[in-house]
């Protein structure tokens, strides 16, 4: 099936019942298994190091995220991200968090970025100011992921403002948001997934899965609510370097579950960093098989160019190749 | 207070029952607050809400009240002040990713909004919060808004 073609910098026309014209949407209402992953934003006003960056996912991914400002650190904006790899003809899934900017700022960057070909955007709350490296920044948090989601959304389906101002062209977004299952109250997670599909979310990825038992729970919950139908659901991995890493984001990285077992692995293991891959590519081979999910969302970081190796390995896209600068129109199924 | 806040969310269903004859009565009185003068007894009764409130919520008063579809935990305590539901961030014990000492105000919510008869406000979305409503009252607001029945539907 020919379902991506883009010139680099040319937006593809969008499908009948699409929201927009991006492959992300594409392969997932395709019904394809889709695979994302999370793109490491320079600190350097240098376009070079984002293309680089981003050549080491070619022919793995559906889609790349640019985060904003992940972990409240201060990087790339996501906008200049996305800006320079649409220029390449990547699809990426631009996120935008409430910590750094308001209501006037997001939806004027909303409008920019769907001007320059962004099709994604994942709406997200942002970590709080103290986990980051400048923490007497103000947090803004003008929105939440919530209003915000709502807010795009509208944008898009209204073709209005916040304020009821009519634009003269809407962004065409695909509009996902972010999820955890891992954290607490585990109870309520589902039902919040539920609100966010509620606000306009059409596709969420999760915080990093390192627990099959608690993710099954959850979307055996998520898919007897129906939710599964109305919105794609991306679970994200990661390759954990050592033990020490490991146990170090447990303690610091709030919202990370890691049982003890995947640390006594990685403890016992001769090659630390190589039972890391194969963790993450188990992980990904057993979340393939529940159902419900649509796909997997990997966020390698320090370890961008292994992203290969895990979905290689991981054998999900059965042979398909995702689009990618300077691929043969022949190569394209 | 932190331990009021937290006997408030203990005991919403209560609460729930007290702000409903509370609202009730409010909304009987409108003629009164009419004749009265809206923005002139808006000092006096903005001063009692917030003392009020202050004790039993650790309200910050941001004019836009949601305590009843958030099981009378205030959400304006989240750092984030988050108006939806609890981040991705909330630590394993329930304590809140920002401010470790603090249980999380929507793990709270969540609680809170188990014991009311009412369950079902905390599945609302929100609006974003009008910021030039901060420091005002909530409780004239929302009775004028009824009254008015101008913003009938997204009123709370």
């Amino acid at each position: 099936m020919e379902i991506e073609k883009p010139a680099p910098g040319e937006p593809l026309p969008i499908l009948d019942g699409h929201s927009s014209p991006g492959r992300l949407e594409r392969v997932l209402r395709a019904g394809q298994f889709a695979v994302t992953t999370e793109i490491a934003p320079p600190d350097a006003a240098d376009a070079q190091a984002v293309f680089q960056r981003a050549s080491v996912f070619d022919g793995w991914v559906d889609a790349i995220n640019a985060t904003d400002g992940s972990g409240a650190n201060c990087h790339m904006s996501s906008v200049g991200v996305c800006a320079l790899l649409t220029r390449k003809g990547y699809a990426t899934v631009m996120q935008v968090s409430c910590r750094d900017r308001n209501r006037i700022a997001i939806q004027g960057d909303v409008l920019g970025a769907a001007a320059m070909g962004v099709t994604s955007i994942l709406c997200l709350t942002g970590d709080g100011v103290q986990a980051g490296d400048q923490p007497n920044a103000k947090p803004v948090f003008d929105f939440d992921c919530m209003s915000l989601l709502r807010t795009v959304t509208s944008m898009r389906d209204q073709g209005e403002f916040l304020s009821g101002r009519a634009l003269s062209n809407p962004p065409r977004v695909f509009v996902g948001a972010a999820a955890n299952p891992f954290a607490p109250p585990l109870d309520y997670r589902p039902l919040r997934l539920k609100k966010k599909i509620d606000a306009g979310a059409q596709f969420v990825q999760t915080q990093y899965c390192f627990d099959i038992q608690r993710l099954k729970q959850y979307m055996t919950q998520v898919h007897d609510m129906g939710l599964t139908e109305r919105c794609y659901i991306l679970v994200g991995v990661g390759p954990l370097a050592s033990a020490r890493t490991a146990a170090w984001i447990r303690d610091n990285v709030p919202g990370v579950h890691i049982p003890d077992e995947i640390i006594r692995r990685l403890l016992a293991a001769h090659n630390p960093r190589e039972e890391g891959i194969r963790i993450c590519v188990e992980m990904i081979q057993a979340i393939r098989e529940i159902e419900g999910v649509h796909g997997v969302h990997i966020m390698a970081y320090r370890q961008e160019e292994r992203v290969s190796d895990i979905v290689r390995d991981s054998s999900v896209l059965e042979g398909r190749i995702p689009w990618h600068p300077g691929i043969s129109q022949h190569s394209i199924h | 207070m932190y331990a009021l806040r937290q006997w408030s969310v203990r005991n919403a269903r209560v609460l729930e029952w007290l702000y409903e004859h509370f609202e009730g009565a409010m909304l009987v009185l409108h003629p009164l607050w009419l004749w009265m003068g809206y923005d002139r007894i808006e000092g006096p009764i903005c001063a009692t809400e917030r003392r009020v409130k202050a004790a039993l919520f650790d309200c910050r008063m941001c004019g836009h009240c949601v305590l009843s579809q958030t099981g009378m935990s205030c959400p304006m305590n989240c750092p984030k002040e988050l108006r939806n539901g609890p981040c991705g961030g909330v630590r394993e014990n329930g304590f809140c990713e920002v401010m470790p000492q603090m249980r999380c105000v929507w793990v709270d919510a969540w609680e809170g909004s188990r014991r009311m008869r009412d369950d079902s406000g905390i599945q609302c979305v929100q609006p974003p919060l009008a910021q030039d409503h901060r420091g005002r009252s909530s409780w004239l607001r929302e009775v004028r808004e009824k009254r008015d029945h101008r913003f009938f539907g997204t009123a709370d």
